[in-house]
């Protein structure tokens, strides 16, 4: 695949059908979105089969020179691999998502959806630090017009919220980024990656990007956003708000945070694991309290976002896998979980959990996918979720086994809510009217669900697969960190096992 | 540096003090006065018949006049024994004067015809031409009269265009607040002038800049800082920055919509451009002085034209507020100082002549049931149902006002600003980026009403004036991710342009 432009061509392909959609009829709108979101996945699929594991660290580079001040210099490791895929694969689904859901303005939905995907796979892809800020801010524009234009009733406070609070964030990025461009002279994200900022300026500069990143993540505080935003969002928005987005902030901090300011990272540890593991306890108290179905799903969110981030700090391989893989699973099950809420939202046009209730009885197979995608949140062994959480706390406890502790109650939490959800709408009698006519998942509907169930399955049994693009990455990143890794307050020594009496006698 | 530079320009005075070159070096400017002449002539004995040959005439002679600066315009020197230079810094701005004026009168026709009161008559072209030649004697000014005298053609043309449409109230209002706060403005600029003079003995650029470079260190020259202080407060005021902005909003409101557009976007670039080379030609060994108040200026109409712009309900006033605030951000690259901040200057100035004269045209658009104008936000209901490619287009203006990428704005204010951290004014940068997220909302409200709100009645009908669409889609597209294919020109130009100063 030497020479032939896969990157920017995944890139061309959903921004020319964006453009296409504008002039053509709802109906062909929704064939060609969801014509250039295949094909892009198939060139994802392509990526991956073309990504040369264990080979160089930054494969399918392109370098078409430079724009004004920045290059167009695209290219990609596992990491960025990983991601990409997500995207890719999550799209075409957001398109079927959105197939009868929306009635109105089609054609501009659809476009909007498609520059979207083309601002996402450019900031995973990009190697030129102002060509990721672009990709990266500009994904504020399409998000602000979904929301604001097919949103629920809330959606205009929702969207100005998500716009600015994410704008002020990054606009303090930018101020470092440049400061680190005339440091260094260049914008190239791999030389970045070796350069060593000093330890007085590295520490303003993690505090620049930690207000971006932080926001785009969300972290607790600045998490009030995500809610309302997912909450307004239509489905398919919600889908990508939560599969991709929030991944932004993730990558972020795993692209730029860590490698680039390993001392700072390492002495404000403290701040991360502090905010997470009031994220992880007290987002999933909030969200056993809540009585809209996605807002609940919004603040489970915010609590495995916080997972991502103490496995990032943990200067350690299982840290840093598990947090991977916890945006990947993140993206499917939480994904998955917006979509099992559209699917009855469509039906009954209401988020109130009360509303709801015995659905197990008419919905049988809805119940099944349903309790599939529960229990992958749970992080229940055989789902992507456990094998995500299982690496994250491990490696968080190598650091700080106080914080682990607390970050674990989430998963005990996580279980109290999501099966109170589950028990809620599924569970009990059928009693009112309106949900017993609902009828169960059409082909449509099914078809949506059930590859990202299989994919999630596929994670939680056979990880490798998914471990495997981003190993040599990680361990690039732990070589690189591991000068500055914290002292861990967990100090496992090797036990002297003493045989026992009745060993020793078989000894002999 | 400074010294060397002098002695530069001295050796040329010499070669190019002659009549003819000198003569060869004002050539724009000499096609657009004896155009403007011509053209008040015909109109005179034409009448009103004549507009509209003279509309076409008058966007030919800037064409010629733009063609002109091919020649020693553009590379001269220095003309007139130093009065007036011919460089790439002036060449650069007087093309974008020109472009912005030729817009403004191509947008006039249509306007003053469906517009009950006043027809246009011809000498709405002739005064913009006459404007047009002031603002090129403003960015190429050597000396403090040449400055003074192009400022005052440029304003009295100006005050004329504001209350051109004579039988209206506003407009009548536009042109005498214009015309009161201009002259106090103008007072303030001479008063500083002669203060300069006073204590430098010249009035030439280089002179005064030897003047203050001869202030021994640790040691005050009160005359010369406050004549310093009063050139800038005028400038200010003719650049609409705060403190001295208070006339925009009325006068922007005031006056018809092409003059609006015209007033916020050639004589912008011009004041700049003239501030421009005062600070650095002039003043430039008083950086440390005239930083504070640039950098004062910059960050109060950053935050004053955001925060003061979210109670509008005209659109016309909020352009006027988003005006100022983008002069801050203009003033944020010329208080780098530096060649890349001047080289930033004049491509923020660009792209805002681009987005702004785009947003005016769309304004332009909004005419309600009656064929009348309307001017307030909430006319612009829904109209990304009803005028899908001209929601789009706006959206694109205000997005990119706003500065969010892929758009141009976005480019415009990393440029400022890079040259501002360059230069290592950290709190300036952090500051002017956290104020802009206030402007970022009120430029989001546009888009808000436009796309989110339930369309008013039957929106606005189709001009179906060919000229206004393409100047639209021209502009909408020049900011658009299209655009990126002249960064890399236009990066050289304004760096080429930003060098003859330096």
């Amino acid at each position: 695949m030497s020479g032939f432009p896969i990157l920017s061509v995944m890139l061309a392909v959903p921004a020319l059908a964006a453009i296409g959609c504008l002039f053509l009829s709802p109906a062909g709108a929704r064939w060609l979105a969801l014509a250039a979101t295949l094909v892009d996945f198939v060139l994802g699929v392509a990526l991956w089969a073309n990504f040369d594991i264990g080979g160089a660290q930054w494969q399918f580079v392109e370098n078409a020179g430079s724009i004004g001040v920045f290059d167009w210099k695209l290219g990609i490791d596992g990491f960025a691999l990983m991601l990409i895929m997500l995207s890719v694969f999550l799209m075409p689904i957001c398109i079927g998502a959105s197939w009868v859901a929306i009635e109105k303005r089609v054609q501009e939905y659809m476009a909007l959806f498609l520059f979207t995907e083309v601002l996402m796979i450019g900031t995973f892809a990009a190697q030129d630090l102002l060509l990721f800020y672009i990709f990266f801010e500009a994904g504020l524009i399409p998000m602000y017009l979904i929301i604001g234009i097919w949103g629920g009733a809330n959606r205009i406070y929702a969207s100005y919220k998500f716009f600015l609070y994410t704008l002020l964030g990054s606009l303090l990025m930018l101020v470092a980024m440049l400061w680190m461009i005339h440091y260094t002279g260049t914008t190239d994200i791999p030389t970045l990656l070796k350069t060593d900022f000093p330890r007085t300026a590295q520490t303003w500069l993690w505090l620049a990007f930690f207000a971006s990143f932080a926001v785009k993540m969300p972290m607790w505080p600045v998490h009030t956003w995500l809610p309302d935003a997912h909450v307004q969002a239509p489905t398919a928005g919600s889908v990508i708000l939560a599969g991709v987005l929030l991944k932004l902030g993730g990558y972020g901090f795993l692209r730029f945070s860590v490698p680039m300011f390993p001392e700072a990272s390492s002495q404000l540890t403290w701040l991360i694991l502090a905010l997470s593991g009031i994220a992880v306890v007290y987002t999933s108290l909030v969200a056993l309290v809540q009585s809209d179905m996605k807002k609940l799903i919004a603040y489970s969110s915010v609590a495995h976002m916080a997972i991502v981030t103490i496995g990032l700090f943990a200067f350690n391989r299982q840290g840093i896998e598990g947090a991977m893989i916890m945006m990947l699973s993140h993206g499917l099950v939480s994904g998955a979980l917006f979509l099992c809420v559209g699917v009855i939202y469509d039906r009954l046009h209401t988020r109130e959990i009360d509303r709801y209730g015995g659905l197990a009885i008419n919905m049988p197979k809805y119940a099944v996918l349903f309790l599939f995608f529960t229990m992958a949140s749970i992080g229940l062994p055989g789902t992507s979720g456990f094998v995500a959480e299982f690496l994250s706390l491990d490696g968080a406890y190598q650091v700080s086994s106080v914080a682990t502790a607390v970050c674990t109650t989430g998963i005990i939490l996580g279980a109290a809510y999501m099966l109170y959800l589950y028990r809620r709408v599924v569970f009990g009698d059928l009693t009112k009217d309106d949900v017993r006519v609902m009828p169960d998942l059409s082909v449509r509907e099914l078809a949506l669900l059930a590859p990202v169930a299989a994919v999630a399955l596929w994670m939680g049994v056979y990880p490798e697969s998914f471990l495997a693009p981003m190993r040599k990455d990680v361990g690039t990143l732990v070589a690189r960190v591991d000068r500055a890794a914290p002292a861990g307050d967990s100090r496992p020594t090797i036990g002297h096992a003493a045989l026992a009496p009745a060993q020793v006698e078989a000894h002999k | 540096m400074i010294p060397s530079m002098m002695l530069a320009a001295a050796t040329t005075v010499v070669h190019a003090s002659l009549p003819s070159a000198s003569l060869m070096m004002v050539m724009p400017e000499e096609v657009l006065s004896i155009g403007s002449i011509v053209l008040m002539l015909v109109a005179a004995w034409g009448g009103q018949g004549s507009t509209r040959l003279i509309s076409w005439a008058s966007v030919a002679v800037l064409a010629g006049a733009m063609i002109a600066l091919l020649g020693p315009a553009s590379s001269g020197g220095v003309a007139f024994d130093g009065l007036f230079r011919a460089d790439a810094f002036a060449a650069f701005s007087k093309v974008l004067i020109y472009g912005a004026s030729a817009v403004a009168i191509l947008m006039a026709p249509r306007f003053f015809q469906q517009t009950s009161g006043d027809n246009l008559r011809p000498e709405y072209p002739v005064l913009i031409l006459l404007s047009a030649c002031g603002m090129g004697m403003m960015v190429s000014a050597g000396d403090l009269l040449v400055l003074y005298v192009g400022l005052e053609l440029q304003s009295l043309a100006a005050y004329v265009l504001a209350s051109f449409m004579r039988r209206d109230t506003r407009s009548a209002e536009a042109g005498l607040k214009y015309f009161v706060l201009g002259a106090l403005a103008s007072g303030i600029l001479l008063y500083g002038i002669s203060l300069v003079y006073g204590f430098s003995g010249t009035t030439l650029f280089s002179g005064i800049a030897e003047a203050y470079a001869g202030i021994a260190p640790g040691t005050h020259n009160y005359g010369l800082m406050f004549g310093l202080v009063f050139v800038f407060a005028g400038l200010a005021f003719k650049m609409s920055a705060v403190p001295f902005h208070m006339w925009t909003p009325d006068v922007y409101e005031g006056a018809p919509t092409p003059v609006t557009a015209f007033f916020a976007s050639a004589p912008k670039v011009a004041a700049m451009g003239l501030a421009v080379r005062v600070a650095v030609e002039a003043m430039g060994p008083a950086v440390d002085e005239w930083r504070q108040i640039v950098i004062f200026a910059s960050l109060a109409s950053i935050i004053f034209g955001a925060v003061a712009a979210i109670g509008q309900s005209n659109i016309k006033r909020l352009l006027a507020y988003s005006s100022i605030n983008n002069v801050g951000f203009v003033l944020v690259g010329l208080a780098a100082g530096t060649q890349a901040g001047v080289a930033a200057v004049l491509f923020y100035l660009t792209v805002y002549v681009v987005m702004t004269l785009g947003g005016f045209l769309v304004v332009l658009q909004m005419r309600g049931a009656d064929g009348q104008p309307v001017e307030t936000i909430s006319s612009l209901s829904g109209m990304s149902r009803t005028r899908p490619g001209l929601a789009l287009a706006m959206a694109i203006f205000m997005f990119s006002l706003a500065g969010i990428p892929p758009l141009l704005g976005f480019n415009a204010k990393l440029a400022v600003f890079n040259a501002a951290v360059e230069a290592g004014l950290y709190p300036l940068a952090v500051v002017g980026f956290v104020a802009s997220v206030i402007g970022a909302y009120y430029y989001l409200r546009v888009i808000k009403v436009m796309y989110f709100d339930e369309p008013v009645g039957e929106g606005f009908a189709k001009s179906g004036d060919v000229v206004e669409g393409g100047l639209i889609t021209a502009a909408a597209v020049f900011v658009s991710p299209v655009g990126w294919v002249l960064l890399a020109p236009l990066g050289l130009a304004t760096m080429a342009a930003a060098k003859a100063l330096f």
